[in-house]
């Protein structure tokens, strides 16, 4: 009986030449108008997903039983690790994230397949001969230079364990939603360069690609948001962004995307922005192959840099030249006979969201470039620099501030062409409201100017959110609006939301480094810390030193913190799990240092964070906008349609 | 021809990333080559009352390999380390880098010991000293105390006949 591992290693083949099928024939077929080699397409797609799931399931069933006769198992997992954590070390490793990748891939395929039934042949077999091509690259990728399933013999008694920092629930569910979101970018972009061959680029287009680009979207959202939160609690330093080049990398795609979603309702509803459409569903999935390369190649050294082989980095570069190479040749060749769509005027709606467009497409531009800074300047011999975290908060303070004033205009401006005196008399009330909520908003600490920004701009997105509903509901029931509009509304107060939390956070947030002797007590952001000493403590695969702090507001006792210092009794790698209090107005973060000498005393970190949860709440709110906006009745029909005109036939 | 313009800069990115890869931050030198070995005083993994100091083997050429027995790799690199001390051409000593004694001796016992001397690193400070991320690493020291070589991962046969025997019979002059 042949084993799980090898089973999957068949299945992974078997899905290699099912992918080179799909991604041939259907598009020859397309262009040569042959039907019965464009229906390749559905069932080669579909066969693809079987397959690949297969393998999958093979990987993870050999992570369950400790296989450690397959070397990823024995390199990522073992036998005391708990079966949550075997089931994420599938694709804790590079091998298995690249299997996860893959997975998502055939199962957006699979996905478009079974529900682009209503749509003309030739779109179908395009965008999954397209999708076809993807894949065969990454499982190509995978057999010759990264197997998940390579053996080992003699097999080893027990694993290598799994990097500690991976072992977190958070790290189960966040590789999956960011890898939805990332590869999900792959169904508009097939979209896309399926419309360029076919050389037409109407409003059915944008039609089909906008629910795609949407759910990709949300799951981006949510896995970003996930990534944030685990390097704040875990990674114990206590920041929640640091503009890592893995964060740039699920970072850019997303910026993309969000400029993504507006341009392509833009085209669908008036039929404008098409070659610059095109080039933003292009340029979103690049983003994320790019991502993916950077990741994945070891070019640039980050904390996230798991995996280092130069092998692999020419074997993606390859890849990258001909897919992104590849759609942007055709893009050069084919946009021109596109065209630009139906004309509008300076002051309108399609230009505010144009504007707003080309601001997240530089706010990405500059992310990428301060990413790439420090290669280009190695690679030009100009010495080793790194563009820190200064050079990304000022260009995005910067971008973003007019991105978000826009915010509150597109929505209210009229499509084609708007009254600037009517704007500025419908919004003048609410930009009034917004300053002075700023200022009158009390804060105990000192002024300061950015912080007050900061909450300008969320309260005119509220406030600009609710003169917009107030304008809808005139003569109009609340019910009867579309969903998509509430999801926009809810999106953007999101935006808002992130927007407090930064600010605030970044403008109060107050920290202290220090050794503590048993006893001792420090005051931090108005809240007394007293520490009691330290005990040791066992978990199921680590062993730790766990402090107790007793934190006293106005003299009282609030709450007891319990930070750990934790050590992996397999691998000895150590790692801070520190202790959080969190509150809807602020947190409170004790991590444990090191221990300062015999006499008990450690070095610890404090820290008091006002209005920190904020930011993943209003990110939160803006995934649940995307899927509000999903629930749309156009979209809900249209499958109705489907399935009904299915029933028929 | 403004629509070709995306195209165009894709080409250069993906020229400035090619040169990436071939300045891989791995293959920079680690910084402690050519610099005096870290000085450290380590229980024997087979004596632990006992101890060993790189002090002691001042005026020879020799190897520390780093090594668990949670190691992978250091299986693939075993055999030829055991055949290397048989060919009585360079001292092996031994960390044992963040390893359970039991398991350590069992694995040596199983595999063979290549090693003059092994010592137990179980907190792993002397291998942050030494700058080891990930094991198996393995220096090559001279008479004068100094890293002439360090090899990430496990030792191949190819980097032993091309890198390691040449630099070990000049060093021995």
């Amino acid at each position: 009986m042949p084993s799980p591992a090898d089973i999957g290693q068949f299945a992974l083949i078997a899905a290699l030449l099912l992918a080179c099928l799909q991604a041939t024939v259907p598009i020859i077929g397309a262009a040569r108008g042959k039907s019965s080699w464009m229906a390749v397409a559905v069932s080669a797609g579909q066969w693809q997903f079987v397959a690949v799931a297969i393998a999958f399931f093979c990987l993870a069933y050999s992570f369950v039983t400790n296989d450690f006769s397959v070397l990823n198992v024995a390199s990522n997992s073992n036998s005391q690790l708990p079966l949550n954590y075997r089931i994420a070390a599938t694709w804790g490793s590079h091998e298995g994230s690249l299997l996860l990748w893959t997975f998502m891939l055939a199962f957006w395929t699979a996905a478009v397949s079974r529900f682009t039934r209503h749509l003309p042949n030739t779109t179908v077999a395009r965008v999954l001969g397209v999708m076809g091509i993807v894949s065969t690259g990454f499982l190509l990728f995978m057999l010759t230079t990264s197997n998940p399933f390579t053996r080992l013999v003699p097999a080893p008694l027990d694993g290598r364990d799994l990097n500690p920092l991976l072992q977190d629930p958070g790290m189960v569910v966040h590789p999956p939603m960011l890898y939805m979101g990332y590869v999900g970018f792959s169904v508009a972009f097939a979209f896309a360069v399926a419309a360029l061959i076919g050389g037409r680029l109407d409003v059915a287009w944008a039609r089909w690609s906008r629910p795609w680009t949407l759910i990709a979207w949300t799951f981006l959202t949510c896995g970003i948001a996930m990534g944030s939160y685990w390097s704040y609690y875990v990674q114990g330093w206590g920041g929640w962004w640091f503009w890592d080049p893995v964060e740039n990398a699920s970072f850019m795609p997303w910026l993309v995307g969000t400029a993504l979603i507006h341009s392509l309702a833009v085209t669908e509803k008036r039929g404008a922005f098409k070659s610059w459409t095109v080039l933003l569903a292009i340029a979103a999935f690049s983003l994320s192959l790019l991502g993916t390369f950077l990741v994945r190649s070891g070019v640039l050294t980050s904390v996230h840099a798991f995996a280092t082989d130069p092998k692999r980095g020419v074997f993606i570069l390859c890849f990258l030249s001909i897919v992104i190479g590849g759609s942007l040749l055709l893009y050069a060749w084919r946009a021109a006979q596109v065209g630009l769509g139906s004309p509008f005027e300076l002051i309108s709606r399609e230009s505010f969201l144009l504007s707003n467009n080309v601001l997240l497409a530089v706010a990405a531009a500059s992310v990428l470039l301060g990413t790439m800074y420090p290669l280009v300047i190695d690679a030009l011999n100009l010495g080793k620099l790194s563009a820190g975290p200064p050079y990304f908060n000022t260009i995005f303070a910067a971008v973003m501030t007019p991105a978000v004033f826009l915010i509150g205009v597109g929505p209210i401006a009229r499509w084609k062409r708007a009254s600037l005196p009517e704007l500025a008399h419908r919004l003048g009330w609410a930009f009034a409201v917004s300053v002075i909520g700023a200022l009158a908003i009390p804060f105990t600490t000192e002024l300061k100017p950015l912080v007050r920004l900061g909450l300008l701009l969320a309260i005119w997105i509220a406030a600009t959110g609710a003169l917009g509903l107030c304008g809808k509901l005139k003569g109009a029931r609340l019910k009867s609006l579309p969903r998509g509009y509430y999801g926009m509304q809810v999106a953007h107060l999101g935006v808002a939301v992130v927007i407090v939390g930064i600010t605030v956070v970044t403008g109060y947030e107050s920290e202290k480094n220090l050794r503590m002797n048993p006893g001792e007590s420090v005051q931090v952001g108005g809240y007394d810390f007293r520490f009691i000493g330290v005990t040791n403590v066992f978990g199921p695969n680590y062993e730790a030193v766990r402090a107790e702090m007793a934190v006293f507001r106005n003299g009282s006792l609030i709450l007891r913190m319990h930070p750990e210092k934790r050590t992996d009794i397999v691998s000895g790698n150590s790692l801070t799990s520190a202790a959080i209090d969190s509150g809807v107005f602020r947190d409170l973060y004790v991590a444990l240092g090191e221990p300062a000498d015999q006499s008990g005393a450690w070095s610890v970190r404090i820290q008091y964070k006002p209005f920190v949860d904020w930011i993943w709440a209003g990110a939160i709110l803006m995934a649940l906008g995307g899927a509000l906006a999903l629930t749309d009745r156009r979209y809900v029909t249209a499958t109705k349609k489907q399935r009904a005109a299915r029933e028929a036939a | 021809m403004k629509f070709a313009f995306p195209l165009v800069l894709f080409v250069v990115l993906v020229g400035f990333l090619g040169m990436g890869l071939w300045l891989d931050p791995h293959l920079v030198p680690s910084p402690l080559i050519d610099r005096p070995a870290p000085e450290f005083t380590l229980a024997r993994l087979d004596e632990p009352g006992r101890t060993f100091s790189p002090k002691e083997m001042q005026g020879k050429v020799w190897l520390l390999n780093t090594w668990a027995s949670w190691c992978v790799s250091c299986r693939q690199e075993h055999p030829l380390l055991v055949a290397l001390s048989q060919a009585g051409v360079v001292p092996i000593f031994g960390l044992n880098y963040k390893d359970n004694r039991g398991n350590a001796l069992d694995w040596l016992n199983e595999m063979g010991n290549p090693y003059v001397v092994n010592v137990q690193d179980t907190d792993g400070r002397v291998g942050i000293d030494y700058g080891v991320y990930g094991v198996p690493e393995t220096y090559l020291i001279d008479k004068a105390g100094v890293i002439r070589y360090k090899q990430i991962g496990p030792v191949t046969l190819e980097a032993l006949e091309k890198t390691i025997l040449p630099l070990i019979r000049s060093l021995s002059r």
